[in-house]
């Protein structure tokens, strides 16, 4: 996923409600008046989140302009995981590194005449 | 093997600008804050096995900076201020990844000891949400282990 890509993701992942929605659409597809239910905003509002969740390759929209269900779009996330794990392991990589060098000053600070 | 004792790296978000990792050393806090304290310590291990270079004026007020070289001979500079110096038990500083310039954190280090181990505690404390998001809100801990049948859950631990 190119950086530009996964900002817009992260963007969109910034709000809690788009988030709200995404753990919804995880349950499996649903209307814009179903994923409205739950928030005191209006349609429209619903609807603006529905645009940017869109935009950022999250979430898919049926074709029929009366009917469109939303659903998950899994591959997005993945993107999100994939990243965030890579931040994960670099610091854990770095404190290995540190682990073993804690254990070389543990060692030389035991000498004797230190 | 000393690693057996130390503990997993943990990694939580307390609140919408703040990132938490922490994570326990087999070692007393004055060396694990040693370790942090000069270039030919830092350069031995915040480079991950990476030649590394650093500057650093360890004193409040003072600037550091470091610069890794990964293998493919990409550069990655990172530089920031020492706002705060307690030995052997705070350091407060701030944090900028060069390639991405103007998006500073300010990041706390808190080590304490309980019968010779340290636990250290970072905290990263970014300018707006976004900035947070922008480095790894989205679910860092969870996204690492979750799988899309979890996906559910993995979205509601990032709210």
């Amino acid at each position: 996923m190119a950086a530009d890509e996964l900002s817009g993701v992260f963007a969109a992942l910034a709000d809690p409600t788009r988030r709200a929605i995404l753990a919804r659409l995880a349950e499996g597809e649903a209307t814009v008046n179903e994923l409205a239910a739950p928030f005191p905003m209006s349609l429209q509002a619903v609807s603006k989140h529905l645009k940017v969740l869109e935009r950022a390759g999250l979430i898919a929209r049926g074709r029929d302009a009366q009917w469109r269900p939303c659903r998950l779009v899994p591959a997005a996330l993945r993107g999100v995981a994939e990243w965030a794990e890579q931040y994960r392991r670099l610091w854990e990589e770095r404190y290995e590194h540190l682990d073993d060098y804690l254990h070389e000053l543990k060692e030389s600070s035991d000498e004797p005449g230190k | 093997m000393s690693q057996a004792s130390s503990g997993a790296l943990t990694v939580t978000t307390p609140s919408d600008r703040e990132i938490v990792l922490t994570r326990v050393f087999d070692a007393p806090r004055e060396l694990v804050f040693r370790a942090h304290s000069a270039c030919e310590h830092i350069r031995r291990w915040w480079g991950r096995g990476n030649p590394l270079d650093c500057e650093m004026d360890f004193r409040p007020g003072g600037t550091y900076r470091y610069v890794e070289h990964d293998p493919d001979g990409n550069d990655y500079a990172f530089r920031g201020e020492y706002r705060e110096i307690v030995a052997p038990e705070r350091i407060v500083r701030t944090f900028e990844y060069e390639g991405m310039p103007g998006h500073v954190s300010v990041e706390t280090l808190v080590l304490t000891e309980d019968d010779g181990k340290t636990t250290l505690t970072t905290t990263a404390l970014f300018e707006s949400v976004e900035d947070r998001d922008g480095m790894l809100n989205s679910g860092m801990e969870a996204g690492a282990k979750q799988s899309l049948d979890h996906l559910a859950e993995f979205l509601a631990t990032m709210t």
